[in-house]
């Protein structure tokens, strides 16, 4: 009896040495946890559209007064004021030089001075688009490089485009000025500059407001 | 006729994939992470159809906010070892006779920007928490009076001897004056920089000429 249960005890351990079933499973839950959260805190935390840049240039500071001549017939005037208000003239104002230009107000949105300034940048605009519409469908084929050399170049030459002199009176918004380099950025403007308001300039904006509130009220100016 | 045998205890979801993929995301976000800047003030930018990215060195970055307050930051420019911040500080604390020890000039190299006038930025340096430190920012003076320039005119100047590749940024608010803008504009003309980054936000724009 004893033999025989020892035998066959001894038999079984011999012949299969079965390792004990343990269940490999892990509890993956804590480590999911704090992945989860450590997630979520790199999303939050990574900047991710990083801030867009816009680039002026201003005119260099000298006490000189600029020789170059702006021709009359491509000077255009922009004047802004407070309340968001934006006005423009075209040529140039000077007392001594008769005729005096009117001063019209316009607005911001598409039908105000993107018009205005489409309309007196066409052939630029058009060339530009012309160019980039050529590459996007593959008519042209360029790399960015010459494509850029290419679009600067039709800036520096144009000399039909307005030039545009931003003017801007004491309580403007820096929004407004953004908004109105963008806008030239928008119209293709190969060239404009901040500058300052004269004293002839403050008067005839001043008319310009007064005709236009009178206007508004009905009476006569 | 077999049944139906429901499973007993909770069911097992495995979660490997899940993990797997979490794993993933993580290293992608912690290797891509660049952080945050701290900003001295809320800046709303305005938006503008440009998509040039804003460079990551050598910046000067002025910031004007809702209520025409100016902050100010210079960074450490292409590599750490130059301490641009540290000589920043030095020499402007040097033209106003205010001296710091290295420890403030060690722990200001590793700040961010700030906008207070000179006196304080010692106490802002050393302030125990955020809550004290935003306290202390209440603007750089810009104003030029005729006995000597205005702080910001000469934090700007320092910032370009240490580091002459600085390009100077403006972040402005929607809602600050021009007026103040230009002040900061006209600062750094008189230190011969004529080239700005405006910072704004990518705003797409249509415009077709059929559209005339």
């Amino acid at each position: 009896m004893a033999e025989i249960i020892a035998s066959e005890g001894g038999g079984k351990k011999k012949g299969k040495k079965r390792a004990k079933k343990f269940s490999t499973a892990i509890d993956m839950t804590p480590m999911v946890d704090v992945m989860c959260l450590l997630l979520t805190f790199f999303m939050l935390t990574t900047a991710f559209s990083k801030p867009k840049i816009m680039e002026i240039v201003l005119p260099e500071k000298t006490n000189e007064p600029s020789k170059t001549e702006i021709p009359k017939w491509r000077a255009v005037n922009i004047i802004l004021d407070e309340n968001d208000r934006i006005f423009y003239y075209n040529g140039l104002a000077d007392p001594t030089k008769p005729p005096i230009p009117t001063v019209i107000e316009t607005d911001f949105s598409k039908d105000g001075i993107r018009k205005m300034l489409l309309e007196r940048n066409k052939v630029l605009f058009k060339q530009i688009s012309d160019l980039n519409n050529d590459v996007l469908t593959g008519k042209q084929v360029m790399s960015k490089d010459t494509l850029d050399q290419r679009l600067r170049n039709l800036r520096t030459y144009d000399d039909v485009g307005p030039i545009v002199l931003i003017k801007a009176t004491e309580k403007v918004k820096y929004k407004n000025i953004v908004d109105i380099i963008d806008e030239m950025a928008i119209c293709n403007i190969a060239r404009y500059s901040l500058t300052e308001m004269n004293s002839f300039e403050e008067k005839l904006l001043a008319k310009a407001k007064r005709d236009i509130a009178a206007g508004q009220t009905g009476q006569p100016n | 006729m077999g049944k139906i045998k429901v499973a007993k205890g909770a069911p097992r979801t495995d979660m490997t994939p899940m993990v797997d993929m979490f794993m993933l995301l993580l290293t992608f976000f912690m290797l891509t992470a660049t952080f945050r800047p701290q900003e001295p003030t809320q800046v709303d930018t305005p938006n503008s159809i440009s998509e040039k990215l804003t460079p990551e060195r050598n910046l000067i970055t002025v910031y004007v906010g809702k209520d025409n307050k100016v902050f100010f930051n210079v960074d450490n420019g292409e590599d750490s070892t130059m301490h641009v911040r540290q000589e920043v500080l030095k020499n402007v604390g040097a033209a106003y006779n205010i001296s710091f020890t290295p420890e403030q000039l060690e722990k200001f190299e590793r700040m961010d920007a700030f906008g207070m006038p000179i006196e304080n930025v010692k106490a802002w340096i050393d302030a125990p928490d955020n809550t004290a430190r935003e306290a202390l920012q209440t603007g750089i003076p810009v104003d030029t009076t005729e006995a000597a320039t205005s702080e910001l005119a000469n934090w700007i100047l320092y910032a370009r001897k240490a580091n002459p590749r600085a390009e100077a940024t403006i972040r402005g608010d929607n809602t600050a004056d021009y007026k103040a803008v230009k002040q900061v504009l006209d600062i750094f003309q008189g230190a011969k920089i004529d080239k700005f980054n405006l910072v704004t936000n990518l705003e797409k724009v249509e415009v077709k000429l059929e559209n005339l």
